[in-house]
């Protein structure tokens, strides 16, 4: 479903960020045919149109804005950022002077860095401070306690299935929360699993196709690097279900960069982390935290927005280092 | 294990027969232990052979936390975060898969010989 006023090639990989040495330090993917918006700092946003279906949901009837924000990582005190509770609360400074505030925020998980209870207490704390409605999803980060994400679902489990999956609509969108950090699989990468699959296909079976929807889920749903386990096992089966709809923007965190992808009608998109960055795939032995030089890490961090402009289906998104 | 005197040949027929000293620690008189260093998001070495009862420790170097999971969960640590360590005995033969939980394309293997 090409527009061809904005062409995009879906065979490409597509990355919108306007800083060439952060493009070498953290995000090795070269791509073309991605419209781009700048908004200061290191921006990157792809938009993305769907044709206009002759039966529109009549309830997309307004422009909306939510946000994202991913990999808090409260708790983390290595070197590259020993102060986590301050790039956070920067970040949330961020979104407070947003010229236009978001509806609410997602937050793509890797909330806490150990799941203890004081990192959850901190960070519940922090996000608070935003004073929009928050919608989570757990980081494998999140399911580290003895009940192996019990902690986190007593939080944030209300209303949630399962590990902590749900869906819910606003404005005529459809969004749909899923956990693929949970029963990992030896050898394996992200996992959705059968429950969780059937409740998608249940989940989204009563939709239009014309209506938009997103996805958001920590471990990217695109295989970004398998040496690093950057990927999710069984998402195919996801996105086979996603391909009907006519706009599907899927969301996640994890990989702590912004790297996108178009296929089709559907986009993906992982999210820069409040926390610290992590090298680009193969750039380093690991992907473990990298450090930087200190003036330089604000510009690695950062949040990002999204803004619905209903009848067209279409999504812009705007990520927003701190440095800008 | 009885102590006695070992001649120049005998010391040198036991140093071709014992493992290699950075896999196996052998004392006399102590239980054999064995480590495996977390580094750079993979379990060093790989693999490790043992004998039975004897004991095993994890230590972690990385900057991230990782576990130490038995596929067939006979065994499994907490997170462990930098530095922190897990031990485990083995006591009985056999070939032991682990993983860790938060990362699972790390892996090793445990292959603990009869004692």
């Amino acid at each position: 479903m090409n527009d061809p006023r904005h062409p995009i090639d879906p065979d490409r990989d597509a990355t919108g960020l306007s800083r060439r040495t952060l493009l070498r330090r953290c995000a090795g993917w070269a791509g073309t045919g991605a419209l781009y918006t700048m908004s200061g700092g290191v921006v990157s946003s792809i938009t993305l149109e769907a044709a206009l279906a002759a039966d529109a949901a009549p309830t997309a009837t307004q422009p909306f804005t939510f946000l994202q924000i991913s990999d808090t990582h409260i708790g983390f005190d290595k070197a590259a950022n020993p102060d986590v509770r301050g790039t956070c609360l920067a970040a949330i400074a961020k979104i407070k002077a947003l010229p236009v505030q978001p509806d609410f925020v997602l937050h793509t998980g890797d909330i806490t860095h150990l799941s203890k209870e004081d990192q959850f207490a901190q960070a519940q704390d922090l996000l608070a401070g935003i004073g929009l409605p928050m919608f989570h999803v757990p980081g494998e980060h999140d399911m580290l306690d003895d009940g192996g994400g019990k902690a986190y679902l007593a939080r944030f489990g209300k209303g949630t299935k399962g590990t902590g999956w749900y869906s819910f609509d606003r404005h005529g969108v459809h969004f749909v929360a899923l956990v693929n950090v949970a029963n990992l699989q030896p050898g394996g990468m992200g996992h959705l699993g059968a429950d969780q699959l059937a409740w998608l296909k249940d989940d989204l079976s009563g939709l239009k196709d014309s209506t938009p929807v997103v996805v958001f889920t920590h471990i990217p749903l695109w295989t970004v690097y398998a040496d690093w386990g950057w990927g999710t096992d069984d998402s195919e089966q996801a996105l086979g279900m996603l391909r009907r709809f006519g706009s599907v923007t899927v969301l996640n965190g994890h990989i702590h960069q912004v790297i996108q992808k178009v296929e089709g009608n559907l986009s993906f998109h992982s999210a820069l982390s409040t926390a610290y960055p992590q090298p680009a795939p193969g750039a380093a032995p690991s992907p473990g935290p990298l450090k930087v030089p200190a003036e330089q890490l604000p510009s690695m961090l950062g949040i990002r927005s999204a803004r619905f402009a209903p009848g067209t289906e279409s999504i812009a998104l705007i990520d927003r280092s701190l440095s800008a | 294990m009885t102590r006695s005197p070992l001649t120049r040949r005998a010391a040198l027929q036991w140093a071709l027969v014992l493992p290699p000293a950075a896999l196996l620690a052998r004392t006399v008189g102590a239980a054999p232990a064995a480590s495996v260093q977390i580094k750079d998001f993979a379990f060093v070495p790989e693999v490790i052979t043992i004998p039975a009862g004897g004991t095993v420790t994890w230590t972690n170097t990385d900057e991230d936390p990782h576990t130490v999971k038995a596929v067939d969960k006979s065994f499994g640590s907490a997170a462990l975060d930098t530095d922190d360590r897990y031990s485990f005995t083995f006591d009985k033969p056999g070939e032991f898969t682990y993983f860790c939980s938060l990362h699972p394309h790390m892996h090793g293997r445990i292959v603990v010989t009869a004692g």
